[in-house]
């Protein structure tokens, strides 16, 4: 028992730690989503974007200089791809949003490209993160064991923050109904960014905790990541926030025990087969609200 | 207005472009057999390589531009296309080699030497060309039919996601081991026919060959939209509940229109496969489909000439025209920013540019149609006599 | 009609500076083209494999043909790790009128842009591209370096002969042919010999390693055998520390980077590559190019930020000193003439005697076996291993 235990403990720690990271990202996803009815293609290669800055401002700063960099490069990042992407297709069709969303993309990875010149960056080790630790006899990262717990701290504060500061009733009331919340003074364009900020903001601690896990940043390295974080997202349903972390953690750990299992061709291909499933069968998500078609 | 909806008036448009396309061929036969030199190489590859996209881009804009479906599972399609042409396509000889981890394969015959046994090499080789792209289409449209049936009720960026998903699906699903002996595996697939295998005697049909699919593949699509069917997409695409009301069968059209597309995704992966002569699932990732997406919103959705113009502009700027930009300068002078990577870079900025500013991209929603262009110089030739004599009026007082 | 001028222009335009680029032609110059990944997932690799040619090109730029001088100019195409984008770099390569092509690092591309050289009659040399069906049935791809059953049965005698291994765990990434030939190779090699062989894959663009190590543990595998593309092998390397796995690492020719010992660097990990060279083959060598290495700039960030010579590096030099030796024996730039005088081309390379055989590969039947030392990072030599 105590065998099969140690000798499994290692795909369910991995799959935690994996869904942590999901989770910080679609939450962006989610948010964004929720108030702009917008894939936003571009959140992952912010990701991406966000542990590039990290490689090159500890090149010449100090560990407790970059990190805040960090933070506000991906914050700003953020909110000039929607004031310069997003915003002036406000009117267009989704449709139109969403290819722009998607030439974000390819210009954000290409820009990567330039930069890096097409060579794997390796991401800095974070002291405290990187260090090895030892739990019921598996190794792993310290990374792995502090991903989950700041997740949930950090989806608290953010549920707070929603409930019961104006910033977040504001949030609510536009991902509502938005023509109404403007009818009602709410100023759209600020309640957009700040979701574009705070999605951001989750994206580049995501970064930090993701590439301190799996070292090494290329040019598509947010895609996938992105990608399953967005399943992630309409897994739990789309909109919720609760919805988007419990279907990071289960995409996270289902992920890991198809490895385990053996089946590794289709490990990408499973996350996949499940929002199919979850699209037929409820195509709102575990906790997605109904929504009415308005003719 | 879309100046094809309306019933052709006179046939001269016709006639020009019949007339055009017949000097397109001809100029393109001889570039195939009498013109040589490395330097035309790039542009062969370059009319090869855009002719197939421009299939590709009005297959996709079949789906996106005139049923108003976002679906962008078209790399899937074309994944399908590519494998089940090259698959039927290797000569028996060959299988030893590239099946060479699995055995020589399971599928023991080859289309074109089958047809070859039958009708003689020639024929075999061109007849055996042109059905196993057929089949390429029609595997790739059993597979959308099959993915259509759950799918097509999803709505809008629900659907978008859903059939990416389901390419990620097949393209893990072809490169599986288990299927090896059909698939080959993780490895490629290659030595069946490809575009410099399309000759009668000594003439070459390497460029002519691929034109000609995609010409009679387009022209299909703009008969298919101009009958009662393409009538019916456009007004789903307009307004669902509208079309619903008027009585036009929402899933039986959006199904067709989605099989349609996939067919003609699969020709031209098959196509592409001919002009790649290696197939490798793993080219076959979303970011080809947004390739295909982008130059699709260049031309404009829902105008195929402007997505034949976009594709080839594209093609021509991504492997020809901007090349210099990756190379550190013109000639011997070197500007600073010239490097590996800078090509993309200014492409995707032109992108986001088109995307928001020019929205409607090359042609809109109009077409490119020889009529209205006999029509519009007609007009401005009647406008400057016109013109010249309210001018001579003027003079004269 | 805006539109139409614009349009006008821009092919104008682009018209121009295709004549301006090629305007600048002249006659005494022969181009060699460098067909190698310089982006994407082989990008590191592909660099490094450049790095050898430009610091030849630096010491050898001329040559002597019938009492006359011709400078040598590098053409480079990126095929951007992608066998997609192949047939367009291969005749980028071609109108830009090379005389012969070098490369390219990974199989996949190689194989990919074979047919476009053969029917422009253009002789290629395949420098670090170890899949059998690069040459198979091809009479104008050479390669310099040896093959994957080779390396792969090298491999497997290694990890059963030196490191005692019973089981064996192969991890390749899904589509990539040359993780998969190899790994095809090492898992007939070893199951010969009586080992176990557990193998898997990984999607492209993977990141996240740990299940893969841990159920190489469970399996109770001595040796992990991992002959993937640098930038995952990074990854490997640093998780595998971390989730303090015992087993040997197993890698192939690309694993033999500064890149791996940078990852590896103070880690309690054992790795060990087989290549084409071991450091100190040829002090005067690698003496001048790391010289040139640390004057200039680029070429230190492209090696990987400091001045270790992986065998990528020497095999492009090697090549490039192949093909001079081609175009000498043709007595011309013509690519025919080169392609008939290469088969019986040999030369004395730095990494070995070249010599080809009928296929059109290198004539090698030793294969170097280095292990990495993460306390000096260093590769430590190990062993010449052969076959037969």
């Amino acid at each position: 028992m105590q065998e099969f235990f140690a000798a499994n403990l290692p795909y369910l720690l991995s799959g935690i730690s994996a869904g942590g990271q999901y989770a910080l990202i679609a939450i962006g996803y989610t948010m964004v989503y929720g108030i702009l009815r917008l894939i936003n293609f571009a959140h992952g290669d912010v990701f991406m974007v966000a542990g590039l800055v990290m490689v090159y401002t500890t090149a010449s700063l100090p560990m407790y200089i970059s990190i805040p960099i960090v933070l506000i490069a991906t914050v700003v990042l953020g909110f000039l791809i929607e004031r310069a992407a997003y915003k002036p297709l406000r009117s267009a069709p989704r449709m139109s949003v969403m290819i722009s969303a998607i030439g974000v993309s390819y210009l954000l990875q290409n820009c990567a490209l330039y930069f890096t010149g097409g060579l794997a960056q390796t991401y800095p080790a974070i002291p405290f993160l990187s260090k090895s630790v030892v739990i019921f006899g598996a190794t792993t990262k310290m990374v792995t064991v502090i991903t989950p717990i700041l997740t949930i701290v950090l989806v608290f504060v953010l549920v707070a923050l929603i409930k019961y500061t104006k910033i977040g009733m504001a949030m609510r009331a536009v991902s509502k109904d938005f023509e109404t919340s403007q009818l009602m003074g709410i100023k759209i364009n600020s309640v957009i960014s700040v979701t574009f900020v705070i999605g951001c903001f989750l994206a580049a601690v995501g970064s930090l905790l993701w590439f301190s896990n799996y070292q090494s940043i290329v040019p598509t390295s947010g895609s996938m990541p992105g990608l399953k974080a967005f399943v992630a997202a309409v897994f739990g349903g789309i909109g919720s926030i609760p919805g988007a972390v419990i279907g990071a953690f289960i995409i996270g750990i289902c992920e890991n025990i198809i490895k385990g299992v053996g089946l590794t061709t289709f490990s990408d291909a499973f996350t996949f087969v499940l929002l199919i499933i979850i699209l037929l069968v409820k195509p709102t998500g575990i906790f997605g609200e109904k929504a009415t078609d308005k003719v | 207005m879309n100046t094809t909806l309306q019933p052709k008036k006179n046939k001269t448009g016709s006639y020009i472009a019949i007339v055009c396309l017949v000097v397109l061929y001809a100029i393109l036969f001889v570039l195939d057999n009498f013109v040589t030199g490395s330097s035309m190489l790039m542009l062969m590859t370059v009319l090869r390589k855009g002719a197939i996209y421009s299939l590709l881009c009005v297959s996709m804009n079949l789906l996106n531009g005139f049923t108003g479906l976002f679906s962008l599972g078209q790399a899937g399609f074309m994944l399908i296309g590519a494998y089940a042409y090259s698959i039927f396509s290797i000569p028996r000889d060959q299988h030893d080699t590239v099946y060479q981890y699995f055995g020589g394969g399971a599928i023991k015959f080859s289309i074109a030497e089958e047809i070859g046994k039958l009708l003689g090499e020639n024929a075999g080789n061109w007849l055996g060309a042109i059905v196993a792209i057929i089949i390429a289409g029609v595997v790739a449209a059993i597979f959308a039919a099959l993915i259509g049936i759950p799918v097509l009720r999803l709505k809008s960026d629900y659907l978008a996601i859903a059939t990416l998903g389901f390419a990620e699906i097949i393209r893990a699903v072809f490169q599986w081991n288990g299927l090896g002996v059909i698939t080959n595996g993780s490895n490629l697939l290659r030595k069946y026919p490809t575009f410099a295998d399309m000759k009668i005697g000594s003439l070459s049909f390497a460029t002519v060959f691929p034109f000609l699919i995609v010409t009679v593949c387009i022209g299909i699509i703009v008969l298919l939209i101009n009958s009662s069917y393409g009538r019916a997409f456009k007004a789903i695409r307009d307004d669902e509940v509208a079309a619903e009301a008027m009585g036009i069968s929402l899933f039986r059209h959006k199904m067709l229109s989605f099989i349609i597309s996939s067919f003609f995704a699969g020709v031209g992966g098959a196509l592409l496969a001919m002009f790649q002569t290696t197939v490798a699932a793993t080219a076959f990732t979303t970011a080809m489909t947004y390739e295909i997406l982008l130059m699709v919103v260049i031309g404009g959705i829902g105008s195929v000439s402007g997505s034949c113009i976009a594709a080839f502009l594209y093609i021509a700027c991504n492997e020809w025209w901007l090349r210099f930009l990756d190379k550190g300068g013109i000639g011997s002078v070197s500007i600073p920013f010239f490097r590996d990577g800078f090509r993309k870079v200014v492409f995707s900025i032109v992108i986001m540019v088109i995307v928001l500013f020019f929205s409607k991209g090359i042609m809109g929603d109009k077409e490119l149609s020889f009529t209205g262009l006999v029509n519009k110089l007609k007009k401005r030739k009647a406008a400057r006599i016109e013109a010249a004599q309210a001018q001579e009026e003027v003079d004269a007082k | 009609m805006k539109k139409i001028i614009a349009l006008a222009l821009v092919v104008i335009l682009a018209f121009s500076v295709l004549t301006a680029c090629g305007g600048g032609e002249k006659e005494d110059v022969i181009k060699i083209g460098v067909y190698e990944p310089l982006s994407g997932s082989n990008g590191a690799g592909g660099k490094q494999e450049y790095l050898g040619m430009q610091y030849v090109n630096k010491v050898c730029p001329e040559i002597e043909i019938d009492g006359k001088t011709y400078k040598i100019e590098l053409v480079p195409a990126d095929n951007e790790s992608a066998n997609e984008k192949a047939v367009s770099a291969a005749t980028d390569l071609i109108s830009a009128g090379v005389s012969v092509v070098l490369g390219s690092y990974g199989s996949g591309v190689s194989i990919a842009a074979s047919d476009t050289f053969a029917d422009a009659g253009m002789p290629a040399i395949g420098v670090t591209c170890t899949n059998p069906q690069v040459t198979e049935g091809n009479s104008h791809y050479f390669r310099i370096c040896f093959l994957d059953p080779f390396q792969g049965t090298v491999l497997a005698n290694f990890a059963k002969n030196e490191l005692g291994a019973k089981t064996a765990y192969c991890l390749g990434e899904l589509g990539n042919d040359y993780d998969q030939g190899l790994v095809h190779y090492f898992k007939e090699a070893a199951e010969g010999m009586g080992m176990k062989v557990i193998t898997a894959e990984f999607p492209k663009d993977s990141a996240d390693f740990t299940s893969y190590l841990t159920s190489a543990k469970n399996e109770g595998a001595d040796v992990i055998f991992a002959p993937c593309s640098i930038q995952y092998a990074q990854l490997i390397v640093e998780q595998a520390d971390a989730q303090g796995i015992e087993a040997s690492l197993l890698g192939g020719d690309t694993w033999d980077s500064n890149q791996i010992l940078g990852a590896a660097e103070g880690k309690d990990v054992e790795i060990y590559v087989s290549t084409f060279y071991a450091e100190g083959g040829d002090p005067e060598f690698e003496e001048g190019i790391k010289a040139w290495i640390n004057e200039n700039a680029e070429a230190k960030t492209n090696n990987g930020g400091n001045d270790m010579i992986a065998a990528v590096t020497v095999m492009g030099y090697d090549a490039y000193f192949t093909a001079l030796e081609a175009i000498k024996a043709a007595g011309s730039a013509d690519k025919a003439d080169i392609l008939a005088k290469l088969p019986s081309v040999t030369y004395e390379g730095v990494s070995s005697a070249i010599k080809f055989n009928e296929i059109g590969d290198a004539v090698r039947d030793s294969a170097y076996i280095k292990q990495a030392n993460t306390a000096d990072v260093v590769w430590d030599f190990v062993t010449v291993a052969t076959v037969g």
